[in-house]
């Protein structure tokens, strides 16, 4: 069994915008079962933050526990990382965003540890807006502990172990979308093509982005039976539109058909190029998003790509209007002013 | 692209580079695993059944392998796979020849006349033995071994290495004529030998015969071979203090570095075109600049400079040209090496022999037969001077030419290679090989000091790798016998081997032709000497693409694989040699 990668790279692979080779974004060697699709949503990590040319010190990589939550450790070797208590991530994302929000934060997480344990933890993230990437690597089981079907399993699936799940499945790309987040998309962990500039897309996006990713359990949920299997979302899925990211750095040298491109310019003037159909959903209307997913859902199809954008939403630190200070940096006489600054406000309401 | 026939035994061969690259197709991964595995006689076995003479080669090759080896493309340097066969002759077992074939006591009544004695001759006499035909072997030499005897220096070649390999195959029975030159080709013709082999290799140096002082300088200008053999036999033993040797290829290395062991104290090597044009390997000039002897490039030879009858230097045109002043160097004498021709005066234009206009015999480029069926030809007597491994791979195939010959069969029903495909895994996740790839750099040979060198022209310089250094570098190949197989109808298309593989050699994309499909690859495909590996089409409809370039063999990709897609099997090629199916 090999324990470490050879450091051997190919030699002809240029490096990115800001001189770093794709190998500075690397982590260890995977110790996740063989075919995990986790381990192509690190890689999808890997390339979207090297084609970004994102500097590795400048991202946080936050997690909780769970196989998802281990696959930090498999990305950006070189970056900040917290690997917190089950489903406590986005708590510890607010806190590090709050005292440096000037480091790009990417949250991962798993349908066990958001949409279990984690899941008060979750909604609360979305509706502060933190401005953050999250990503949901999405098996539908709990892969540490043999496979049991998780809040994500869709009503009647069945894995390896063969009874159906009775219980209804929580989406989590509703909810996000219900409750406020600005950037939201589905994708499959065998679809890098998809994947990789939805994850650029997202860490771009101004206030928290929400990417569920279904990654497919090979050791305890991959059997054709079930809905969150390789086969079974190949099948199974539609893509809402194929796009093009373009950051805002790069000059568009594309030219697009106008009738069948949408483009949504995002709060640091990178553009989304959607390619769809002329009918297709509008992606910056809630409801119409909504209402795709549902349709969709009753046909017994995944869609995927992204399926909400608010170029527009606030992230907390707009909402709330918070000093640029990092709050760790505020001393006593920062918050406590004393009664000059007391007698001053009170004036104000005299 | 249409998907890759595997069945093909070169598809693996190409992708064990320095195997192909081998004339004599040497399983180079093979015997170095035996080695690192500390099982020498076995490494040693690989390498006699191929390429005949492991001592020698582990010292003199031209080592085509090298140049070739993958890890060179990997990081800097190849394995120094030269260095590990001498490796495994040094520690071989001296019971290594209770391995040889059996020589039958019954022979099969055939008689075959080797002329020469050197490797091509020899590895004839190798093959063919065991089959029980009989051999007269002829040579002018009083001993066997040919060029590898006159001509490479003992500094080089320890003159009891040779012998040994010599005499493992003398042994077998050849009943040989030393002290012989053969003077006839009709006269052998008419002994009706059932086969004739010509190995008598390109046995005249060239000379600059109508450089002006020539004739007067004799005695003191000599032709680079004819010295060496001189030095070898014990006629020359000393040479004056400066010394010019004219050419750039092995063989002028091998006369600057023995001047300097016969008292020449200011040594040069004077080459008519660029440093970067020479002939000679790269570790041999590497050696000669060691051993403070200059290379003087861009200086053609014009003139001996002869004053009272001696000779006191040459004169040369500096570049070609350039309308420079001609340059005089100062010299007590000169060596010529500036090539070898061929030359068979003892065969009667009338004996059925054809020759080209280069006097170069006419010949079958495959088989090696002349347009006298039953003469063939070997070494550097059949296409001009070339080098010991070139003349070991002729002599297996004419082996099997005499053979087939012989035995009154079509000489095209060659046999064909010997190929094994063998499953690597070993429980779950290891491998019956070393897997794990090292990082280590190339190690360096220990040598003879150079002041203790010089005095002795008997005295070897390379003292070869001990078994710890032997050890650590013939963990450095790559293994690229062990292939990635794989099997299309496992693949559930989840990107594992293509997230975990090192070199970024694997790819899922629609499939195009070649040239489309080496430039959309994650890394871009341009070494057009290694092959793309195709599968057939996928569920999704796409392809799998592995670029053979870099790839490290490490397993990786079929560890990280749920399915066994990926398997990784070890290849193994040996090149047909006589008497086999």
């Amino acid at each position: 069994m090999t324990f470490t990668r050879p450091t051997f790279r190919h030699p002809e692979l240029a490096p990115n915008a800001a001189g770093f080779h794709r190998r500075d974004y690397e982590g260890l060697i995977s110790t996740l079962c063989a075919g995990c699709g986790h381990d192509s949503i690190s890689n999808a990590i890997i390339q979207a933050c090297f084609e970004l040319a994102l500097p590795p010190h400048r991202i946080a990589k936050m997690s909780g526990i769970g196989c998802s939550s281990k696959s930090p450790a498999y990305f950006l070797g070189k970056s900040h990382g917290f690997n917190s208590v089950h489903g406590r991530m986005p708590s510890i994302a607010t806190g590090a965003n709050m005292a440096n929000r000037d480091l790009i934060y990417l949250g991962v997480s798993g349908d066990g540890d958001t949409a279990s344990i984690g899941m008060g933890q979750f909604i609360h993230a979305v509706r502060r807006n933190l401005h953050m990437l999250y990503i949901v690597m999405n098996n539908g089981c709990y892969g540490l502990t043999k496979g049991q079907y998780s809040a994500t399993a869709d009503k009647g699936s069945k894995s390896k172990k063969g009874p159906a799940n009775l219980l209804e499945s929580i989406d989590l790309c509703e909810l996000a979308i219900q409750l406020g987040a600005g950037f939201v998309g589905r994708s499959f962990s065998g679809d890098k093509q998809q994947l990789v500039p939805m994850i650029k897309a997202g860490l771009s996006h101004g206030g928290l982005a929400f990417i569920d990713v279904i990654s497919p359990c090979v050791t305890f949920n991959n059997n054709p039976e079930s809905t969150k299997s390789y086969h079974w979302v190949r099948e199974h899925s539609e893509a809402t539109n194929t796009f093009d990211f373009v950051p805002f750095r790069q000059t568009i040298t594309t030219e697009y058909p106008e009738e069948v491109t949408e483009t949504v310019t995002l709060h640091d003037n990178s553009i989304i190029h959607l390619h769809k159909h002329p009918l297709g959903p509008d992606i910056t209307d809630r409801r119409q998003a909504i209402d795709t997913l549902e349709d969709h859902k009753a046909q017994e199809m995944i869609l995927t790509g992204v399926l909400y954008v608010n170029p527009e939403s606030l992230d907390t630190h707009e909402i709330l209007n918070t000093t640029a200070r990092p709050l760790n940096s505020l001393t006593e006489v920062d918050l406590c002013p004393g009664i000059g600054a007391l007698e001053e406000i009170n004036a104000g309401h005299r | 692209m249409k998907p890759t026939d595997i069945e093909d035994p070169e598809y693996f061969h190409k992708v064990i580079d320095c195997q192909y690259a081998c004339p004599a197709h040497t399983p180079v991964p093979e015997y170095i695993r035996l080695i690192s595995e500390k099982r020498y006689t076995e490494a040693y076995m690989i390498n006699w059944v191929s390429n005949v003479f492991p001592g020698v080669l582990g010292r003199v090759c031209d080592r085509p392998c090298e140049p070739a080896c993958r890890r060179g493309r990997v990081e800097q340097e190849p394995v120094a796979i030269c260095r590990l066969k001498r490796v495994c002759a040094d520690n071989r077992d001296l019971g290594v020849t209770a391995r040889f074939p059996e020589i039958p006591k019954i022979k099969n009544g055939k008689k075959i006349a080797l002329i020469g004695g050197g490797p091509a001759s020899l590895t004839v006499a190798r093959d063919l033995m065991p089959l029980g035909y009989e051999i007269d072997l002829f040579d002018e030499q009083e001993q066997g071994g040919g060029f590898m005897r006159s001509q490479l220096p003992s500094f080089r070649l320890p003159e009891a290495v040779l012998a040994t390999e010599v005499n493992y195959i003398l042994d077998m029975g050849v009943i040989t004529h030393f002290n012989h030159r053969v003077a006839s080709m009709k006269a052998v013709l008419a002994q009706n030998y059932d086969a004739v082999f010509v190995g008598t290799g390109a046995p005249r140096g060239r000379d600059l015969p109508d450089l002006p002082g020539r004739q007067a300088g004799e005695g003191k200008i000599h032709v680079g071979i004819d010295w060496l053999a001189g030095v070898v036999f014990g006629h020359i033993d000393k040479i004056g203090k400066r010394v010019l040797v004219i050419g750039g290829g092995n063989t002028a290395m091998d006369c600057c570095r023995t001047a300097r062991r016969m008292g020449g104290e200011e040594v040069r090597v004077v080459v008519r075109g660029p440093k970067t044009a020479m002939k000679a390997s790269l570790w041999e000039i590497e050696e000669a600049r060691h051993e403070d002897i200059p290379i003087i490039d861009n200086h053609s030879p014009l003139a001996f400079v002869i004053e009272d009858g001696r000779l006191v230097g040459m004169q040369f045109e500096k570049g070609r040209g350039l309308n420079e002043p001609s340059v005089f160097i100062a010299c007590d004498e000169v060596l010529l090496a500036v090539g070898q021709m061929n030359a068979f005066p003892w065969i009667e234009p009338d004996a059925g022999i054809a020759f080209d206009q280069w006097g170069l015999p006419v010949l079958d480029p495959l088989t090696l037969q002349s347009t006298l069926p039953q003469v063939f030809f070997g070494g550097d007597a059949a296409f001009g001077p070339r080098n010991i491994i070139t003349a070991v791979a002729q002599g297996h195939q004419a082996a099997i030419s005499i053979d087939l010959f012989c035995q009154g069969k079509p000489l095209t029903a060659r046999p064909v290679p010997q190929v094994n495909l063998a499953g690597q895994k070993m429980g779950v996740h290891d491998w019956l090989y070393h897997n794990q790839v090292a990082e280590t750099e190339r190690q360096a040979v220990p040598m003879m000091s150079k002041a203790k060198s010089l005095k002795d022209r008997l005295l070897e310089v390379e003292l070869g790798f001990d078994r710890q250094i032997g050890q650590a570098e013939s963990l450095r190949c790559l293994n690229c016998d062990v292939q990635t197989v794989f099997h299309a109808a496992e693949c559930i298309e989840c990107d594992a081997c293509v997230d975990a593989c090192p070199e970024s050699c694997i790819n899922f994309v629609d499939n195009g032709s070649e040239e489309a499909l080496r430039t959309r690859l994650r890394a871009p495909a341009q070494n057009l000497g290694q092959d793309l590996y195709v599968s057939g089409p996928l569920p999704t409809g796409r392809v799998m693409v592995k670029d053979e370039n870099v790839c490290l063999h490490c397993g990786i990709c079929a560890e990280r694989c749920p399915t066994s897609a990926w398997e990784m099997q070890k290849f193994f090629y040996q090149s047909a040699q006589a008497g086999q199916l």
